[in-house]
Formats: C-alpha cells, structure tokens, sequence
C-alpha cells in the first residue's frame, strides 16, 4: 500500500470551508438540499473505488471533483494504448505507467484538497476485508465476475454500501449493494454465469461512453449515499440501453435465501476463482495448451497443423495469424465437417477464452487431436509478431 | 396473451436482432418457450438443457424479479412485459 496525503487537507466532517473550499465548491453550495452541510459531509468521506478502469475513471474524476475528502483506488495494472478510448483518467503520455500513479496524479491536479489512498494490488479474499474497513462507501467498477463477488461478499460482512456499476457492449447496470436492508448482488444474481458463456469487454468490446455514463452514476449514488440527499438505488437496479438512450429501473427484493445478506451462512471470504470456474483452468480430458512460440516453431518447420481462428470477421479483419482459417465460434457446430479429425488442430481466439470453449466443444464432438493456443493472438502479437496490429 | 419480451442488445443479435419480441402465453415460462423455439440460439441464453431459469439470468416481469413470484410458472396477463437481464461484469 502506498498512502499519499494531500497537503493542508481539512478532513475534519465539522470544520467550516475555508475560503478556497467555498469559491471551489460554489456550485454545490448554491444548492439548497446540498449547501455546507451537504460540502463538509463529502470532506468528510472516505470512498474506495475497486478498479481504476472504465467506471473507475469518471468515478474518480467526478468524486475527487465534488470533493470527497479520500479517495482510495485498487488497481494493479499499468496504463494500455487500448485504454483510452473510455478510461478518460489517463492520458496517452501515461500508456505504460501504472494505473494508480498517473491516476493520483490526475486526481491531485484535479483537486488537491482530497486525500488519495492508493492500494497498488489485485484486490483477493485475503486482503479485501482489510482494505474496504474504514471506507464510507466502495464503488464497484471491477471487470469479472470473480472480483464482483468479492466486492459483495466483503461489503455485505462489513456493512459497507456498493455502488455497483457494471456495461458490456452497450448495455449498462446500476444499483446500490449492501445498503441497511437492502439486496445484495448475490440476491439478484446467485451465481455466476459459466467461464466464456459472458465474454469480458476485452474478447466482447464496450462502447467507449458507457462506462462514462454508468461511471457517472455511481458517483451520483456515492454522493447521495454520503450526504443523504435524494433517494439511493436501494432494491432497484436502473437498466442503461445506450443503443436506445432507454433507461429502465427494476425492483430488487433482498433474497432471505442469499447466503450473504439473507441466511448469512457465507461468514468469510471465499474462493471466488473457484466459484466462478475461473480458477487454474483445467484442461478438458486430453486437450492441451500451445504457446504461440511454440506454434510459430512448429510453423516454421513445416508440420501439417490447421490453425482455426474462431474470432469474429471484423477481428479477423484487424489481424490474422499467416495459415490460419476464420470459423467463429458461433458458426463451429453447423461447420465441423470442414474440419479433418486426422490432423492436429489448432484453435485460437483473442485471448484464448473462446478457444477454450470451441476446444470443449471439438473434443464433445469428437475430435481428439485439439490444442488451444494460449493467449490467443494478443499474446502471439507480443511473442512472436511485434507488427502485428493490436486491439 | 400477447405480451412483450424485452432483450438487451447482447442477446437481441439471437433474435435476429429484434430488441423486442410479441409472444403469446399463459404463464413466463410459455413465453420464454416460444422465444425459444423460434430462436434456437437465444433459447439456451434464457433457460437451462432442463427448461429451468438460469441463476445468471434474471427475467423481471413488469418491474418484479420472476423468481420472487413464482418462477417460470408466474402467470402473465394481457400486456404485461419480460425484462431479460442477464448478469454483465464489464468495467
């Protein structure tokens, strides 16, 4: 953990605003179900932000602008070019920094007077518990599902409101977690879909304002639930149709079966990679992993492989592995009598999450000469071809 | 009855795009039975090999999670809407 404290910052919730305090946070002050009050209730706050990404970004930025008193970031990973088409936090002179060193830099510039805690780590069960304790609020803007339930899970123990967020594509979610009496995540969604079944926003793609729009709602409830002005999404879950502009708000019940905030069966943290089966992949029966350098070797040397590339067309379009033939994954099992079963194949994708799939899927099918590459070509772009474009 | 199903954009490209989608039935269990007939690969996005809801997928009809009322055997009523949602982890 790296704590850095901003110089001069008044966190005492009672303190008046100092003159500088007033001229900054005018706009606020003019509000009158807001006011000075309302300003020395968000000095007074500590909101963690779980994930420095799409969400974490407008999150960051707007809670840190409003003048949330410390702000704490989990993160643990560097600034990517693919990164800044939504993660409005970083700029393209920090591709390669790490995330919470050019965010807190960003939020300091942006204001000073918040206190910025960063915790430069994978958020884990053995950690989680000891990171969120002493935080108002945490705001979930994580990118699986693993980490999502862990989020609820520590929240729930802790009694710590989450104001959850979460987009794919072009759809968004919103709501607010483990408020007194409220649903948790647990009790809307009891379990997690399988491994591959929900594609991440790197295999699937997001449109880059989503995460601003969704971002920007759960800093509004952060900031609702801190000063208690308004009505919080407690027990309703807010719907964001980018494709449509529709928003739509369902109801949530707390779920008196859910073992976190129903029974409370669920005491402790749990293996959350285990839970969602996206712990130490276990290879179907007999299926097996190549790495790119070693099926560039065998390329090389001529051995008759048929490398399947099961992306999508306009993946397919961006980069391609020379030999390599396009059969996405959804076309796989009305076009498997394209493929010899004689001849070893080799399947990839971006990242090797959909690979994996079409792998189980040859292997039920049959075939018994499978290999999934791993990695996908994002990482055979990093072993093998330098040139070969990214995305 | 004729009700509406609403799709999320991730699931309406199994629909054939259709974001909407008018089925009839008597209870939510038949009106996901007809989605799915008619779009085979939206079918095992909405229901289980055994017919049974997913714990991943939360259908609400009108406003109210199914599974806190009766499940697929809910009954609906002339006008009522499906929201389909199902669990999403981007960030």
């Amino acid at each position: 953990m790296n704590a850095q404290d901003a110089q001069d910052a008044p966190d005492a919730q009672d303190a008046h605003l100092t003159r500088e305090e007033l001229q900054r946070y005018s706009r606020h002050l003019l509000l009158p179900e807001f006011g000075e009050e309302g300003q020395r209730r968000l000095r007074g706050s500590s909101v963690l932000i779980v994930g420095a990404g799409g969400l974490g970004s407008p999150l960051a930025l707007y809670l840190a602008a409003a003048g949330v008193g410390h702000i704490g970031l989990v993160d643990f990973d560097l600034v990517d070019a693919s990164n800044l088409q939504r993660q409005v936090l970083y700029g393209t002179s920090d591709v390669g920094s790490r995330k919470l060193e050019a965010g807190s830099r960003r939020l300091r510039d942006l204001n000073p007077h918040v206190r910025i805690t960063t915790h430069d780590t994978r958020l884990t069960s053995g950690n989680a518990l000891e990171i969120f304790r002493g935080y108002d609020v945490v705001a979930d803007g994580t990118d699986n599902f693993a980490t999502r339930y862990l989020v609820n899970d520590a929240c729930v123990l802790l009694g710590i409101p989450n104001a959850y967020g979460s987009i794919f594509r072009f759809d968004g979610q919103a709501s607010v977690f483990a408020a007194p009496g409220g649903p948790c995540y647990r009790c809307v969604f009891p379990e997690p879909p399988p491994p591959g079944q929900v594609p991440s926003c790197a295999e699937g793609g997001v449109l880059g304002v989503l995460p601003g729009m969704v971002g920007v709602l759960q800093a509004t409830e952060v900031i609702k639930l801190v000063t208690g002005i308004g009505e919080p999404l407690v027990g309703r879950l807010l719907l964001v149709d980018a494709l449509t502009a529709s928003f739509r708000t369902v109801l949530l019940r707390r779920d008196p079966s859910c073992p976190a905030c129903g029974t409370r069966s669920l005491t402790e943290l749990a293996d959350y990679e285990q839970f969602c089966g996206t712990g130490e992949r276990q290879p179907a029966t007999g299926s097996r992993e190549i790495t790119p350098s070693e099926l560039a070797v065998r390329i090389g040397r001529g051995e008759d492989l048929d490398v399947v590339d099961v992306r999508e067309r306009h993946e397919w379009d961006i980069a391609r592995i020379p030999g390599a033939r396009l059969i996405p994954l959804g076309e796989l099992p009305r076009r498997l009598e394209e493929l010899d079963r004689s001849r070893e194949i080799v399947v990839h994708c971006k990242s090797g999450a959909r690979s994996a799939r079409a792998v189980a899927l040859l292997e039920e099918s049959g075939f018994e000469r499978v290999v999934n590459l791993a990695g996908g070509i994002a990482r055979w772009s990093q072993e093998v071809d330098s040139t070969m474009p990214r995305y | 009855m004729p009700l509406i199903i609403h799709l999320p954009a991730v699931l309406a490209r199994l629909a054939g795009g259709n974001r909407q989608l008018t089925v009839e039935g008597r209870t939510v269990g038949e009106a996901v039975g007809q989605v799915s007939a008619a779009y085979p690969g939206l079918s095992e996005r909405l229901r289980d090999g055994q017919g049974r809801p997913y714990p991943y997928v939360t259908i609400y009809l009108n406003d109210r999670d199914i599974r806190l009322a009766g499940g697929f055997d809910t009954p609906v009523s002339d006008g009522d809407e499906l929201i389909v949602v199902p669990a999403v982890a981007g960030g």
